[in-house]
This record gives structure tokens, C-alpha cells and sequence, in this order.
């Protein structure tokens, strides 16, 4: 294969998909972002909590429910899967990412349901009017966008008030937050619910971008969203350095989903079999969670200690 | 029932068992029983495993007790969790980083603080007089921080977080103020700083307060009363001028007579 027989036209055609996928999937690296960095829990709900809120769209939509509604609803189920979580966590004392593989896997039972026991569901965009759809992608662009950045602004509001910073709180120091008085379940709880109906918010839109819900669209979903979240601190980070606030983070996130469907995009030009995309996101991933710990560790390394002292007494 | 209208803290024969029905068994709390007078001052000394910071956690409510009663201000706190004690109780930690958030702004731990107890709803976390406020506390603390305001709490040095924890802690009165060798992490210099900023704040305030140590000297020199504890027990008691008028070699006598000479490692600890 020679790389002159790709065409950089296709792939210039395919960009605004890209984009306006990966901001939909920047909503859902958003309530990724809340759970893994703000509260520091590692919680696997969200490949669940995903299905649950494009099958709940698809199944309200369908049945002749206006599509914001229906995704209000899907909001509405995403919390009701963190709750689960937040209660197998904080009440069972289950471990973090146990607690959220076992509402996961309950969740892909409780999708087949709402979906009436099949294992997709269609909503053509002619026969229903859509908030998002890959027919009209600059209209996606904008009304994603626009959710995409109303939410961030919500967010960065709640967390500086007295309840965010309480969750802040929680997540970086659960013993001082006890002391000041914070009931450091109720936190968790309250943080795994809503950044599960973010999570099935976004999978509300992408299930009307690609017109159908599907009981496996959520598989490897933490994995997208830990990607974005990363892609998105990292750029954030060297494009800003201190400068980036806590609003910057979230928007940063965002872009982070943008940035990984944009590579995405470009890969599958450069013609990777679709099939090895999965492996692609787990490799990214990892590369991007091992930068940084091999940077301070090269720096920090007994092995340069070792050849240092030897130097030095030589 | 005993009147417990007079005093601050009350501990009623308190009992606590680490471990129970495991190999690991482990008395920590024996039958402690404490009467603190609002304005009382404790220093508490003992050696390792004597039950001083175990007692502490106790008040705190880091776990239940397994027997007794404990008072705050005449109301039995025995059943509230720890975050529901929190209202009535400020606490220094002996690891600085335990008293503060690390991740996020120095004025953003004193807002948190000044919040102890209250609801946490949907007003904005800070305000700005509050700022202010803080800027002239921090300012009192004579360590530059009221010009770091919005640096995050984890850029501190240990001695500085202490301080500021100790503000945080009284920043609204507390009740009790439980410190728990909130200097043993600490070099010299930096704590004596911190421990007369103790002194200082416990002063302005007339706090009743709890403080662990493992420096007699300090037992004697702060507060108006000292208690020392062995194998879960307060053996010794002593307040007024009869605590001014101690010697280090007064405590180590009755510490060595209480241990039987059978912690030698301890006296090297206590000297």
C-alpha cells in the first residue's frame, strides 16, 4: 500500500463527523472527568450507564416522546445507574471499580429490557425530529457544541459552590473532609449520580447521531472517555500551563474528545482495519498514563543515582 | 447519670477493642473515664500504644466505642458518626497533610473549615469578605500566606499546612480542640512556632482543648492540665500549680513506676 494512494480529500470530508463525535463523546469524558479526577473513583458504571441512556432515548423517541425530553430522561436513567453504584460502594462497602463492573453488567441486562429485548433499536431521523444527526453535521456541530459548553459552564458554578467544593474536598482528602463535617458518602454518591447522567446524556446523542441505540455502543466507553480526559489535560496543559483554570479543564476535556475522533478519523484513513480500533484507544490510553510516570521516574531513577556516584567518586 | 452540665468533654468509662475475637486482638481503651471544665487544657503523654491517640479518635468518632458515653457540652455524642461530630470538634492531625486538601487554594480549605457543620447547599463556596477576613488571619500566622491565597494547600510546606490546619480548626469555635502531636512531624524550630501558635489561638479563643505530645517539656510548659495514659488507662492526673511545678524527671518517675521498667524503648521515646 502506498501512502500516494490516499486521498487526503476523504479525509478532509470526514473531519466534521469526527468532530462533532468526538464533542459528543466530550460530554461523556466530562462526567469521566468528575469521577475519575475530581473524586479520584475509578468507576466502570459509565460503559453501561451509556447503552442505558441511548437505548432510553431511542425506546421514549420512538414512542412519539419529543427527543430533549427523552433525553432529560436518559439523564434521568444515567443518574439512577451511578446511584447504584454510589449505594454498592458506599452502603456494601463493595471496592470502587467492583461496584461499577457489577451495575456494568447489570446494566447490559436492564438495556435488552428497555429496548424491549433486542438487541438494537432504529430512530430514523425522517420519520422523528432529532436533536443531533450525522445527516446534518454542521447542525450537530452547533447544537452539541452549544450542550457541550453549557454544561461546562454549569459544572464549573456547581463546583465552586459550597457543595462542589465539598465533592472537591472529598475526592482529595476524605479524612480532612470528615473532620470539616462532610458526609463523604453522600458526596460520592451525589458525584457517581451526576456524572452518570452525563455519561447517558452523551450516549442519548450518540444514539440519535447514528440512528439506533445499540446494547453493545457503550463497550470500552470508560476507556474513550479516560482518553479524552488525558488527550485533553496534556494539550491543556502545554497550550496553557497554570493559566488553566478549572473551567479550562472541563472545556479542555471536551476537545480531548474532539482531538481523539479527529485521530481516529485519520487512522481509519490511513486505513486500519475498524476491527483493531479498540486495541488503537487501550494503547493510546496507555501510553498516556505511562508518559508521565516514566518521565518523573527517568528522572528520579536509581539507575542515574547509581552512574552519578560512580562518576563523582571516579 | 453523672452531671455533666459543668463540663466540656465527659468521657465515661470508655472501652475499646481493636481487632476483637481475631489473633490480633488488642485492648486499646480500658475503662477511660475524663471530666474536661470549659477553658481546660490538656496535654496527654504515655508511650506508644498507650491509648492517647486512640482516645482522641474516640472523641472524634473515627469508629464507635464499644462501651461508655462521651459528652460534648452536655450532649452524648456516643452515637453520632465522625462528620456529624465535626460541628462540635476541631482537629489538628500529626501528618500535615492530613488536616488539608491539597489540591485545592489555601483560602478554598479556610472556606471549606468555616463551613464545619453548617448544610452544604448551592451558595458559591467562597465569599468576598470572607476573603478578606482570611487575608488578615492568615497574616496573624506571621508565614506569607496571605499573599499565597489562592496557591494550592499541597505547595505548603508540612509546618505551614499545620498552621494553617490549626486555623481551619478555629477558625469557628469548636467546642473541643483535639490535637494529636500535631508537631511530632515538625523540625524544631518550626514546631515551637506552631506550638505557640496553639497557645496563642487556644488563649484568644479560651478553648478546651486535648493535646497529644510526646515532649514533656511541652506536657508541662502548655495548657493547665496533664494526663498520662498506660495500656489504655489514665494513671496520672495533675493540674493547677502542682502540673507548673513538674520536672521531666517527675513524669519519667511515675511513667517508669506505671511500665515497671518494662519499656525500656519507650523512656528513650519520652526523654
Amino acid at each position: 500500500m502506498s501512502l500516494l494512494a490516499l486521498d487526503p480529500l476523504t479525509l478532509l470530508k470526514a473531519m466534521p463527523g469526527n468532530i462533532a463525535q468526538g464533542i459528543i463523546w466530550g460530554i461523556m469524558a466530562i462526567g469521566v472527568y468528575m469521577t475519575f479526577r475530581l473524586l479520584r473513583f475509578s468507576d466502570l458504571t459509565v460503559d453501561g450507564s451509556f447503552t442505558a441512556g441511548g437505548a432510553t432515548a431511542v425506546v421514549l423517541i420512538t414512542s412519539g416522546v419529543p427527543a430533549p425530553i427523552a433525553m432529560l430522561a436518559a439523564f434521568g436513567a444515567g443518574i439512577l445507574c451511578g446511584l447504584c453504584t454510589g449505594v454498592l460502594h458506599t452502603l456494601f462497602g463493595i471496592p470502587d471499580i467492583l461496584a461499577g463492573i457489577l451495575t456494568q453488567i447489570a446494566m447490559y441486562s436492564v438495556n435488552l429490557r428497555i429496548m424491549g429485548g433486542k438487541a438494537n433499536q432504529v430512530v430514523s431521523v425522517d420519520k422523528y425530529t432529532l436533536v443531533v444527526t450525522m445527516r446534518k453535521i454542521p447542525m450537530t456541530i452547533a447544537v452539541a457544541g452549544g450542550i457541550c459548553v453549557a454544561l461546562c459552564l454549569i459544572l464549573y458554578w456547581f463546583f465552586g459552590t459550597e457543595l462542589g467544593s465539598a465533592i472537591r474536598a472529598t475526592g482529595t482528602n476524605p479524612s480532612m473532609s470528615k473532620a470539616q463535617g462532610i458526609n463523604i458518602s453522600v458526596m460520592k454518591v451525589l458525584t457517581l449520580a451526576l456524572s452518570n447522567g452525563l455519561v447517558a446524556l452523551s450516549g442519548a446523542m450518540l444514539a440519535q447521531y447514528q440512528g439506533f441505540a445499540d446494547v453493545n455502543m457503550g463497550r470500552g466507553a470508560i476507556v474513550i472517555g479516560l482518553a479524552a480526559v488525558i488527550i485533553g489535560e496534556v494539550i491543556g496543559e502545554a497550550l496553557l500551563g497554570k493559566k488553566l483554570n478549572f473551567l479550562g479543564h472541563l472545556l479542555f476535556v471536551a476537545v480531548g474528545g474532539i482531538l481523539y475522533y479527529v485521530v481516529i478519523g485519520v487512522v481509519l484513513w490511513l486505513k486500519m482495519p475498524p476491527n483493531d480500533l479498540k486495541l488503537f484507544t487501550a494503547a493510546v490510553v496507555a501510553v498516556f498514563l505511562a508518559v508521565p510516570y516514566l518521565r518523573a521516574k527517568s528522572r528520579n531513577s536509581y539507575k542515574r543515582a547509581a552512574k552519578k556516584g560512580v562518576q563523582e567518586n571516579e | 447519670m453523672s452531671d455533666t452540665s459543668q463540663s466540656m468533654l465527659e468521657l465515661i468509662n470508655i472501652h475499646k477493642t481493636f481487632n476483637k475475637g481475631t489473633i490480633n486482638e488488642r485492648p486499646a481503651l480500658r475503662g477511660v473515664s475524663l471530666k474536661l471544665s470549659p477553658g481546660d487544657f490538656c496535654t496527654i503523654i504515655g508511650g506508644n500504644g498507650a491509648g492517647k491517640s486512640t482516645m482522641l479518635n474516640a472523641i472524634a468518632g473515627v469508629w464507635p466505642v464499644d462501651e461508655g458515653a462521651i459528652y460534648i457540652d452536655s450532649e452524648n455524642i456516643t452515637g453520632y458518626p465522625e462528620h456529624k461530630r465535626a460541628v462540635l470538634l476541631g482537629r489538628v492531625f500529626q501528618d500535615p497533610m492530613t488536616g488539608t486538601a491539597a489540591t485545592m487554594q489555601i483560602d478554598e480549605n479556610l472556606a471549606l473549615a468555616a463551613r464545619r457543620g453548617n448544610r452544604r447547599g448551592l451558595s458559591w463556596g467562597i465569599t468576598r469578605t470572607e476573603t478578606e477576613i482570611y487575608q488578615e488571619l492568615l497574616r496573624s500566622l506571621e508565614l506569607g500566606l496571605e499573599d499565597r491565597m489562592t496557591s494550592k494547600v499541597g505547595l505548603l510546606s508540612g509546618g505551614q499546612r499545620q498552621a494553617l490546619t490549626l486555623l481551619m480548626a478555629t477558625l469557628k469555635k469548636p467546642r473541643l480542640l483535639l490535637l494529636d502531636e500535631h508537631t511530632a512531624a515538625l523540625d524544631p524550630k518550626t514546631a515551637a512556632k506552631v506550638l505557640e501558635l496553639t497557645r496563642q489561638f487556644v488563649e484568644k479563643d479560651s478553648l478546651t482543648a486535648l493535646m497529644v505530645t510526646h515532649n514533656m517539656k511541652d506536657a508541662i510548659r502548655m495548657g493547665n492540665r496533664l494526663i498520662m495514659m498506660h495500656e489504655g488507662q489514665i494513671i496520672y492526673d495533675v493540674s493547677g500549680e502542682e502540673k507548673k511545678n513538674l520536672h521531666v524527671s517527675d513524669l519519667m518517675e511515675k511513667f517508669n513506676a506505671a511500665s515497671e521498667g518494662t519499656f525500656a524503648n519507650d523512656r528513650m521515646l519520652l526523654s
